[in-house]
């Protein structure tokens, strides 16, 4: 008997091809109510863009105007017996169409920075990238190994954990005028609002990770002969890497959402520094294009770490599976 | 069972006590003395074992059999130095042991193979450990990997392997410590009537090649009369020793001897042990009504 293809069983895996058509449309779905809010008149679009101002001195050919607005004056118009203005619907300056955002993404590295002091696209991000890297990279230097002590060894949480609680909670951007009175107004600060973002909750959340180890593995290393190092090393840590990796596969997101704030500390830079120009000059295209290039570096990062891990570990993949 | 002429249990044929007159003659491996545990709870003090007092010679094989929660677990984890014991000592060739070691290997009812290492480098890991080159430690685990007739699967990871073969690696490793006693924690607790029966057998066949003592933890009473030469019947609320039985079946032993006088007679006798009769009442009987009809019976009529 073929086996009836299902959308909704409960906990079963789907088919291959219908996996593939869901995730197609996970970014289709969001894309397909964008366009339909920009190219479809009738849905939203509350504003009149001005094709011809006719009698009305104040319109301009391509302004933005109010529905409300445009319609009285249509009316005061349509009274006095003069000609009429004309216009077409249109939605606000902030919700570009996708052919304008797809066409910023393109132009936005080839345009020329305005002023010489500005960096071209390709520069702001890979700035914001270094930053993201070194806060990372040193957050995970200390937060890995204190993590795994925490949850290895109970003098340790002990020690560090009820700090750790505590200190997770004060929001990382208020320490923004402390981190550039320390360490300037450069990438300094930056790096450290990304440490304070990540670090806290990198070692909960490690330590949790390594509580979860089955602690018969660490008693059957005993009965062998395992002393505490090698318990720590030879059993805890290679025990708890993949789900290690899957951590820092979500706190390498939690680092991302604190550059914009980091990056806005001290003197601007990177793609925050792009967005928030891009944003004063009305380039809401550009704009979107520059958050999208978050997500796709973000998304990016995530695979390739998501099928190095398949690599790294391929008893725990099958696990899964079985 | 009550209507069958069976001898007594403790009768031993001249072979039979002649083996275990060999076997006392043994050195003893490990020795039991006044061991008490007591847990505390928020209903007050528990005593899960109540002065367990055993010593096991060399190259015996000793089941502990007693109901759930009777502190079996308890009493080979207090062996193996996974917890402490209240009062009371653990003689390994006469040293008290406190803390786990290599000297007793230990197989649990979950496997616990590492599963980031394949089948040699968990066969290896004890050996490496004691500091043991990569070379030797690889040469003397692909033995004992042999031993347990996995050969074939030395470079797969352990959750490619069936249950039985799990436990089968577990065993190896262990063994691959060459410890003076290997505990054993309802090893065979997870696995099919069948796999059990042909792990039992490899067990018996492994132990009577080679020098070790094994104690070996279970619920199954069949299970611990085929394996044991004697057997530990032990008593819940507190755990405490209620006998020690010496098994009269002969040994080698065989399929056939699970109908054998001998075997009927200690299983007999373990069942009066661990489910001593409630004053003739029949214990734990649901109360269901009758809803079929009069006259459609499964069971045969009254007369």
């Amino acid at each position: 008997m073929k086996q009836k293809r299902q959308w909704l069983a409960v906990r079963k895996d789907l088919l291959p091809t219908q996996a593939r058509w869901l995730t197609l449309l996970s970014f289709l779905l969001p894309l397909l109510i964008w366009s339909l809010v920009s190219y479809a008149p009738f849905v939203w679009h509350p504003k009149i863009k001005v094709t011809e101002p006719a009698s009305v001195t104040w319109f301009q050919a391509g302004m933005l105007i109010d529905k409300q607005l445009f319609f009285d004056e249509v009316n005061k118009a349509v009274a006095q017996g003069n000609p009429v203005p004309e216009g077409l619907r249109a939605n606000p300056v902030y919700l570009p169409a996708p052919d304008e955002v797809a066409v910023a993404f393109y132009t936005a590295f080839v345009t020329e920075p305005k002023r010489r002091s500005e960096q071209w696209l390709h520069q702001s991000l890979w700035h914001s990238i270094t930053i993201i890297f070194w806060g990372f990279l040193l957050s995970s230097l200390i937060g890995i190994p204190i993590g795994i002590l925490c949850g290895t060894f109970a003098a340790f949480s002990k020690l560090q954990e009820p700090f750790v609680e505590f200190f997770r909670y004060l929001p990382a951007p208020a320490f923004g005028a402390l981190a550039v009175a320390i360490l300037g107004i450069h990438d300094g600060p930056k790096i450290a609002i990304i440490f304070l973002g990540t670090f806290f909750q990198q070692v909960l959340i490690i330590s949790n990770t390594t509580r979860k180890l089955d602690t018969s593995l660490i008693e059957a290393a005993l009965t062998l002969g395992a002393n505490k190092m090698q318990v720590l090393f030879r059993v805890v840590i290679p025990g708890i890497s993949p789900d290690l990796v899957r951590d820092l596969r979500v706190l390498l997101g939690w680092a991302w959402t604190y550059l914009i704030v980091a990056e806005l500390i001290g003197t601007s830079s990177g793609i925050t520094f792009f967005i928030t120009q891009q944003a004063r000059y009305n380039n809401f295209d550009n704009v979107f294009a520059a958050i999208m290039m978050i997500g796709i570096i973000g998304l990016v990062t995530d695979i390739i770490l998501g099928k190095l891990s398949k690599r790294i570990f391929p008893w725990e993949q099958s696990q899964n599976k079985a | 069972m009550e209507n069958l002429e069976l001898p007594s249990y403790l009768q031993q044929s001249e072979r039979v006590s002649e083996r275990f007159k060999r076997l006392k003659d043994r050195e003893v491996i490990l020795e039991v003395k006044d061991l008490y545990k007591t847990f505390e709870s928020s209903q007050g003090k528990i005593t899960a074992l109540n002065n367990i007092n055993f010593k096991t010679h060399r190259r015996e094989f000793v089941c502990v059999i007693g109901p759930s929660g009777c502190g079996k677990s308890t009493l080979i984890r207090i062996l193996a130095g996974l917890e402490t014991a209240t009062s009371g000592q653990v003689l390994l060739d006469g040293e008290p042991k406190f803390e786990p070691g290599p000297d007793r290997g230990m197989v649990f009812q979950g496997y616990t193979l590492f599963p980031w290492l394949t089948i040699k480098k968990n066969v290896m890991f004890g050996l490496e450990m004691k500091g043991k080159s990569k070379a030797s430690a690889e040469g003397e685990a692909l033995q004992w990997i042999d031993l347990v007739g996995l050969t074939k699967f030395v470079n797969a990871y352990p959750h490619q392997l069936s249950g039985g073969m799990k436990q089968r690696v577990a065993i190896a490793r262990a063994l691959a410590n060459q410890p003076r006693i290997l505990l054993m924690d309802e090893p065979f607790g997870a696995l099919d009537a069948q796999t059990r029966f042909k792990m039992q057998t490899n067990l018996i066949d492994i132990w009577r090649n080679i020098d070790i003592t094994v104690l070996f933890i279970t619920h199954d009473l069949d299970e611990a009369i085929y394996l044991a030469d004697r057997i530990l019947v032990l008593k819940g609320n507190p755990g405490e020793v209620q006998e020690v039985i010496e098994i009269s079946v002969p040994r080698p032993r065989k399929p056939n001897h699970f109908l054998s006088p001998e075997f009927l007679a200690t299983k007999k006798r373990l069942e009066e042990l661990i489910h001593p009769p409630h004053n003739n009442e029949e214990p734990d009987r649901l109360n269901v009504i009758r809803m079929t009809r009069v006259g459609d019976d499964v069971e045969d009529a009254d007369v």
